[in-house]
């Protein structure tokens, strides 16, 4: 890989070969992922769709730095990630954001952890806010706000500090339907403005298919791997709402899904095993 | 149900008990005094009691002595219980080693204690104040230990991924939560400093509240043991008050503070 790297411009996000292993309580070991590969290119979108349990989630953590592969490497724009991630913005499936702080404070804080002074930091935390529709509710703590003004708080305080790789773990997850399609739209709005890379994680795969430049299926655990990688040939700009009511759309979800149903059907039967 | 018509059944309750004390402690039923005075006192009895001392202004000297003691007691207790609780929480062995001395010095029944104080510290207010720390210092060590313990994951990674380096992290996140912690159990620390106060003056003391009622019980006057009684419930129910007023102020982000209580 190293070689291919040097050669053209090194990929965002680079697992090689990433295994995943956790040491059981018993005594055993468990693989929750086997050998994944997987590039993501600068200002590429790419969603990673598996069922339940796959190791999805644990993927983008090694990618985040929060925790060590077992085995392979990571390469963050060529360079090996040895510790935090500090190119990349997570976005978090539960809320992630401080119950203490205010909307603004809380889109203000990752500025201020970087040293930008309090009173430029709030300039720009207002002005995101406002980006992400909320811009009179700055006030406002987390509690007092609904699960999807929740996760628009979140996408800025993410977004605020510019990082190049944004990494998104099933973020619109517990939303509804409605307002999930909102965010989507929402979220390729702000990601058409600089094109980072994204690494999407969601078990939905008319979200991913949506939303992606790529999608990126994965097996049922353990052992889980990477068995299918597709290419989403739709235009951009994209509406959520009506780009799932284009044919290409739907000859494109049966493919996968044809290839994701048996997945999904041997991951609920191991989770039934259990 | 509006305000005024809660406080009027309020005031309903206490009428009534009051009216049913009155009554039994002075009428004979079937030939019999059910509350004999000499053991409960009568309500006129007790009131004027509280009266004299108001009036007198004696009560002032031993009110303050009280709350004094009180603030001390959970000024000290609550640094102390901070201190150890974030030293405990970011150190796990230090923890683990004084795990079992905790729990042992926190089994033990802090009266026993008040002698001891007594013969160290004397007959003054640090006596009492050293048994309201004892109680005050082990709610606040649990609840800071705890609340440093179980900040989400999620928000933690979340405040990695920000970028907060270690100092920034205690700051912003591990402060935070720990003093939530703290002000949901303000209640009952601020409760235990007042406990320690009056217990300790009621073991041995020259003033104070539970001096008063010592004072009043050492020549069986019941009266004034329970004049004391109703001054010192009096007294925890202000101080109740402006704690509720405090944790509103302090804990505006919280969904609802005063169903936080433990």
């Amino acid at each position: 890989m190293a070689e291919t790297a040097t050669a053209k411009p090194a990929s965002a996000v680079a697992l090689s070969d990433v295994s995943i292993g956790f040491r059981l309580a018993g005594g055993g070991s468990y693989t929750a992922v086997a050998g994944a590969t997987l590039h993501v290119a600068d200002g590429e979108f790419v969603s990673i769709v598996g069922p339940t349990g796959c190791g999805k989630s644990t993927l983008l953590n090694i990618a985040a730095g929060l925790m060590p592969p077992s085995a392979g490497r990571v390469d963050i724009f060529g360079a090996p990630l040895g510790a935090l991630n500090r190119q990349a913005g997570y976005l978090f499936q539960a809320d992630a954001l401080f119950p203490w702080k205010t909307a603004l404070q809380n889109v203000a804080i990752g500025l201020e952890t970087a040293g930008t002074p309090s009173t430029d930091a709030r300039t720009q935390a207002q002005t995101w806010l406002t980006r992400v529709g909320l811009g009179s509710f700055g006030d406002r703590y987390p509690h007092m706000l609904s699960g999807g003004q929740r996760k628009r708080v979140g996408l800025a305080q993410v977004l605020i500090r510019d990082p190049k790789i944004l990494l998104m773990d099933e973020p619109f997850g517990p939303l509804d339907a409605q307002t999930r399609q909102i965010m989507g739209n929402l979220l390729l709005d702000l990601w058409s403005a600089d094109r980072k890379a994204v690494l999407f994680v969601t078990h939905d795969l008319e979200e991913a298919i949506a939303l992606s430049d790529r999608v990126v299926i994965m097996s049922a655990g353990p052992a889980a791997r990477i068995i299918g990688d597709w290419r989403v040939p739709l235009a951009r700009p994209r509406d959520i709402g009506e780009i799932k009511l284009d044919h290409a759309f739907h000859e494109l979800h049966r493919d996968i899904w044809h290839m994701l149903k048996s997945e999904v059907i041997k991951g609920y039967a191991l989770m039934e095993g259990v | 149900m509006p305000r005024t018509h809660l406080i009027l059944l309020q005031s309903l309750v206490a009428v009534i008990a009051i009216a049913f004390w009155y009554a039994l402690s002075t009428y004979p039923v079937f030939g019999h005094i059910l509350l004999p005075p000499f053991f409960f006192s009568t309500p006129l009895d007790v009131a004027s009691q509280i009266v004299d001392w108001f009036s007198t202004g004696v009560i002032w000297k031993h009110l303050w002595v009280t709350l004094w003691e009180s603030i001390l007691a959970f000024l000290i207790g609550s640094i102390g219980g901070i201190l150890v609780g974030f030293w405990f929480a970011r150190q796990p062995r230090t923890a683990a080693v004084f795990d079992p001395y905790v729990k042992m010095v926190n089994a033990l029944p802090r009266v026993v204690l008040a002698p001891i104080f007594t013969l160290w510290l004397g007959l003054g207010i640090w006596s009492k104040v050293a048994l309201g720390v004892t109680l005050v210092f082990f709610i606040v060590f649990f609840n800071v230990y705890q609340g440093v313990k179980e900040v989400s994951p999620t928000v933690l990674a979340n405040a990695r991924m920000l970028g907060m380096s270690e100092r920034q992290l205690m700051r912003h996140v591990y402060w935070p939560s720990a003093l939530s912690w703290m002000f949901s159990s303000l209640h009952t620390s601020v409760g235990f400093a007042v406990v320690g106060a009056v217990v300790g003056e009621y073991l041995g003391s020259a003033a104070g509240l539970g001096y008063l009622i010592q004072q009043a019980e050492g020549v069986f006057d019941v009266a004034g043991v329970f004049a004391g009684m109703f001054v010192l419930a009096a007294f925890v129910i202000v101080i109740d008050t402006i704690v509720t007023l405090i944790e509103k102020r302090l804990l505006v982000w919280r969904p609802l503070a005063s169903d936080a209580r433990p």
